[in-house]
């Protein structure tokens, strides 16, 4: 038998297969969220499963977490983003006592304890200038490809000013840019910094304890997590799979739960 | 949807409350047919003091006006498109808003033409009130209009100068609404006015320690409707005989255990006014076995406290009946007592915020705090990342949210109960 956890985020739906009575991880699973929140969950539960080789009558116990939660009909109980963030991170680094997660459309941060248990939260204000859809319509105003800011941003000397608040405005600021003939590479680290202060400002309410770590889409950008680590002036963990960190919180706390 | 612990049923003064209310803002409305007289000010305005002008005068107070118009969501937006049509900005104190919007499309919320004030009788504590209460005399054409100015410091501070300030400005407010209304003021009617708000602001505290117990007898979403009371008629014997039924009900709720929230299992309480408009989110928090048993705003706008010997805070002493003789005692009484409310301690200070909350939470068998952003009330708002500084520090589960009290463009009902959800997950209610 195994447990599943499961994050229905804005841009993808991830699941996280475990072996029952024991933090294994046996399987992952990924799918992008289209119109159709359901079919993306179903499909990377499916994927987990087929890769775990289980049905899905040797599933126990299924957690949810994300945005969309909702899309997980089948799901015995749910957590919240911070909850699951805090539980994940702290399985894959002991140490960790603050979890900053970077998505598609929210920044938000959770301070938790030694056991991994969340004790303190934040999320971003509404817009999401400060998340990574905000990086993808940067990205198209750059004529770059999303996975490309990263290495470029790393390539810059300088970090132009970069006032925006706002995906709008900071689209006029980086068409203003281009005509000064700023390179590209300047402008993504400039984007890169303006996302890491905006996020940093939002960790700082919350109140800092080291170590942190870095989950969530964006931790996936090399030259997102350079400014975030030059914006906190400290080191940060960043997992191999960030994206999954959500799902595998889910699923650690459905162990827990199955065994009662 | 979470277990139910505890037996409950429903508040059975609850239609008198109901009547009582609808009865205050017709009796405005009809104050002209029936002969009387009527002004308009600030809850917060010493409104014992125009009582004096006969038992005919009937008033309406800004703040919780603005509040029924904030629950009407429609009426609401068309409020705010007409202030911001006028040229005010949509980031100024909300209630205002739906009070000049009224005016401006001479509409009452409670039905007919907008009843328009003899005087308007107010103070200013924030800085919106004496701007406010301007602007709505321009508005009407010119309604005369008398604003004292509160501004004395903490209660712990206060010293005859400060005192005299205050009863300096009520006395010189007498003179002016002879004048203004050709009336003589009679200060047997201002005594029986000043023992009446000490009273009635005395029983709404000893109400709210009621609430100390566990279960809590009443629930924040259900005191909102109860202590309204206060910000409307606290110097009227009606208000004071309303809270002595409700004081004695909430007694026997008590003795019996009878439950406002059934689930109840975690205690929170909030900060300042809530978003009107979306008062649901109390029902989604009981839903998770959680009961709000109050907040700083409901118990210390209209309740006065003192501190009893074993240091704990219980309802304030009022003076005892037929021992305030003259005009210039019964000032100073009301000064007195005015100035001891605890919603005007932390306009000095958010420190004075975040011990009072501490106290509540100790006090009330709390578990976590809630504060509200309020984007519309800057006055009550100012200080609160620093209460929540305070909090964390003292090892109080708190969180913060935004919103508006009377602008629903301003709060995200979902976003803000995806946050409840992880705070109480924090609590252990999830």
């Amino acid at each position: 038998m195994a447990v599943a956890g499961i994050d229905v985020g804005a841009k993808y739906a991830k699941a996280v297969i475990l072996k029952d009575g024991q933090p294994e991880i046996l399987s992952k699973g990924i799918a992008p969220c289209g119109f159709d929140l359901k079919e993306a969950v179903e499909a990377a539960f499916q994927q987990a499963l087929s890769e775990a080789k289980l049905s899905r009558d040797e599933i126990k116990y299924v957690v949810a977490t994300g945005a969309s939660l909702e899309a997980v009909p089948f799901a015995n109980d749910s957590v919240s983003m911070q909850g699951a963030d805090a539980r994940g991170a702290h399985f894959l680094f002991p140490s960790v006592r603050t979890v900053i997660d970077i998505g598609a459309e929210m920044g938000r941060a959770a301070r938790c304890d030694a056991t991994g248990k969340m004790v303190d939260f934040v999320i971003n204000e509404r817009c999401a200038a400060g998340a990574g859809a905000f990086l993808e319509a940067m990205a198209r105003a750059l004529e770059v490809k999303l996975e490309e800011m990263g290495p470029l941003s790393l390539e810059a000397d300088k970090s132009p000013p970069m006032n925006a608040q706002c995906t709008i405005f900071a689209e006029s600021e980086v068409v203003t840019l281009i005509h000064e003939g700023e390179s590209k590479k300047n402008i993504i680290r400039a984007l890169h910094d303006a996302i890491a202060e905006r996020n940093i400002s939002m960790v700082r309410r919350l109140g800092i304890e080291k170590d942190v770590a870095l989950v969530g889409g964006l931790a996936k950008n090399a030259g997102f997590v350079d400014a975030m680590k030059r914006g906190l002036e400290m080191d940060i963990l960043v997992p191999e799979e960030p994206l999954f960190v959500g799902a595998l919180g889910a699923a650690l706390i459905a162990a827990e739960k199955s065994a009662g | 949807m979470a277990e139910v612990r505890w037996k409950s049923e429903p508040l059975k003064c609850w239609n008198q409350a109901k009547a009582l209310r609808l009865k205050y803002y017709e009796d405005y409305a009809k104050a002209h047919e029936r002969g009387g007289i009527r002004w308009a000010g600030s809850a917060w305005a010493f409104s014992a003091v125009p009582e004096g002008l006969g038992t005919d005068v009937w008033s309406l107070t800004g703040e919780p006006y603005g509040a029924s118009v904030a629950w009407n969501k429609d009426f609401a937006a068309q409020c705010h498109e007409a202030a911001q049509a006028k040229g005010y900005a949509r980031d100024l104190c909300a209630y205002m808003r739906n009070y000049w919007g009224s005016i401006l499309l001479n509409k009452y919320v409670f039905g007919g033409e907008w009843p328009k004030p003899d005087f308007q009788w107010t103070s200013h504590t924030c800085c919106s009130h004496a701007k406010w209460y301007q602007v709505a005399s321009e508005l009407e054409g010119g309604v005369p209009t008398f604003s004292i100015d509160g501004s004395i410091g903490p209660y712990d501070e206060l010293d005859e100068n400060r005192l005299n300030y205050l009863v300096d400005q009520m006395q010189e407010g007498i003179e002016w609404m002879e004048k203004v209304t050709g009336r003589k003021y009679n200060d047997e009617l201002l005594i029986q006015a000043v023992h009446n708000e000490c009273n009635a602001t005395s029983l709404w505290a000893e109400i709210c320690t009621l609430n100390k117990a566990v279960p809590a007898p009443l629930d924040e979403k259900t005191m909102y409707s109860l202590y309204v009371f206060g910000t409307l008629m606290k110097h009227r014997k009606e208000c004071v005989d309303f809270y002595r039924v409700l004081r004695d009900e909430v007694q026997e709720r008590v003795e019996k255990q009878i439950a406002a929230v059934a689930t109840e299992r975690f205690r929170v309480i909030t900060d300042t006014q809530p978003p009107w408009a979306f008062l649901s989110i109390f029902r989604y928090m009981e839903s998770k076995g959680t009961v709000s048993v109050g907040s700083l705003y409901t118990f210390g706008l209209i309740g006065i406290w003192e501190v009893k010997p074993d240091g704990t805070w219980g309802p304030r002493t009022p003076p005892k009946e037929g021992s305030i003789k003259t005009r210039e005692q019964a000032l100073r009484t009301i000064a007195d007592w005015t100035a001891s409310r605890p919603e005007w301690q932390h306009f000095y200070s958010p420190e004075r915020k975040t011990e009072m909350l501490k106290r509540i939470v100790k006090e009330w068998k709390v578990d976590g705090v809630m504060l509200h952003y309020n984007r519309g009330c800057e006055g009550l708002t100012v200080g609160i990342a620093e209460n929540k500084l305070g909090l964390k520090k003292a090892g109080i589960p708190v969180m913060s949210f935004e919103g508006n009290m009377g602008d629903e463009r301003e709060f995200d009902p979902e976003r803000t109960k995806t946050e409840i959800d992880t705070f109480l997950e924090i609590l252990g209610a999830r």
